[in-house]
């Protein structure tokens, strides 16, 4: 089954989360999207091989940009209809908090849609929602279903 | 220390081999760069390169094999910032303020990917740096990147003399 197909096959079940088990860097990575709350959210489960700095101890900040860019992956394959998947143009993320050992949520919201470019902004944050610990400015290429 | 060493940097002054020990900072003992497999291929004062080899748990299209561009991410991130510390000339920690990539062009499936950073500016504050992932030609890059890092941020310094301490204690329990 083809990612796109999956993603049907969820969307008919109302179950996000089987849309991580398609990307095998996601299931690497302990990323998983949930939208138990009734909105999509990504979660990044706490693994050891997360971590960047082990002094702190505090996540890798490429595991946060790597987060960032998944969530919004998986906001364009929920929240919009794809003839083919979406290709990232560029991501620019800013780390605002050192990444502690516990699991990172993501929500993703589109600034712009249009009919060739998808503009995501994300942002990432742990216990505390109003406390990010990085934020991205993510474009898309995208094939939208006429 | 006499005035003129103040002004060197660590990567100038450190004692041993330097791939290896950078090999040792930046992949062996961060968890993260270790779990991806990267390989510190050179160092020189100002500048790094890495090597990330294709593997199937790092793939974001299952239909066409193209690594996901979060591998590619954690690679920039990572060299850049090891960039970053061949230039430092005090032992210092540093984080990563901000990481802006192009994705240029998709990986090819199976090959694997070099990364080569640059550290081409150094305040007291603040360190730029750029870096390209390519299959082989820089000049027909996969992703560019542009980046900046803080200096002085809390937590211990990844390079110097407490780190050159810890490779050594980690090679010995290795």
């Amino acid at each position: 089954m083809n990612l796109l197909d999956r993603l049907h096959a969820a969307r008919k079940a109302g179950d996000v989360s089987r849309l991580g088990e398609a990307i095998p860097y996601a299931r690497w990575m302990n990323m998983a999207p949930e939208n138990t709350t009734g909105e999509l959210l990504t979660r990044m489960r706490y693994h050891p091989q997360l971590i960047g700095n082990t002094h702190l101890p505090a996540l890798h900040g490429g595991t946060i940009g790597a987060l960032l860019e998944t969530a919004a992956i998986f906001h364009l394959l929920w929240e919009m209809d794809n003839a083919a998947l979406p290709r990232i143009i560029n991501i620019t993320v800013d780390y605002l908090r050192s990444g502690r050992p516990v699991d990172t949520l993501a929500r993703a919201a589109f600034t712009k849609l249009g009919r060739r470019v998808a503009s995501v902004a994300v942002e990432a944050w742990q216990e505390d929602r109003s406390k990010p610990v990085g934020a991205a400015q993510i474009h898309f290429l995208v094939t939208p279903v006429k | 220390m006499g005035d003129e060493s103040r002004h060197k940097t660590i990567f100038e002054v450190v004692p041993g081999d330097k791939l290896e020990l950078f090999q040792k900072w930046f992949s062996d003992t961060i968890p993260h760069n270790k779990a991806l497999g990267l390989v510190v291929t050179a160092v020189r004062k100002g500048g790094a390169t890495m090597r990330l080899d294709w593997q199937p748990h790092l793939v974001g299209n299952p239909e066409t094999g193209v690594l996901h561009g979060g591998a590619i991410t954690a690679m920039l991130d990572s060299c850049s910032g090891m960039a970053v510390a061949t230039v430092l000339t005090k032992a210092q920690p540093f984080a990563t303020l901000d990481l802006r990539i192009d994705y240029v062009h998709p990986a090819t499936p199976g090959q694997p990917v070099l990364a080569e950073a640059e550290c081409y500016r150094l305040t007291s504050n603040v360190a730029f740096t750029r870096a390209v992932a390519h299959h082989g030609d820089p000049k027909d890059p996969i992703a560019a990147s542009a980046g900046t890092f803080m200096l002085g941020t809390k937590g211990k310094a990844a390079v110097g003399p407490h780190a050159v301490r810890v490779a050594a204690e980690k090679g010995r329990g290795a």
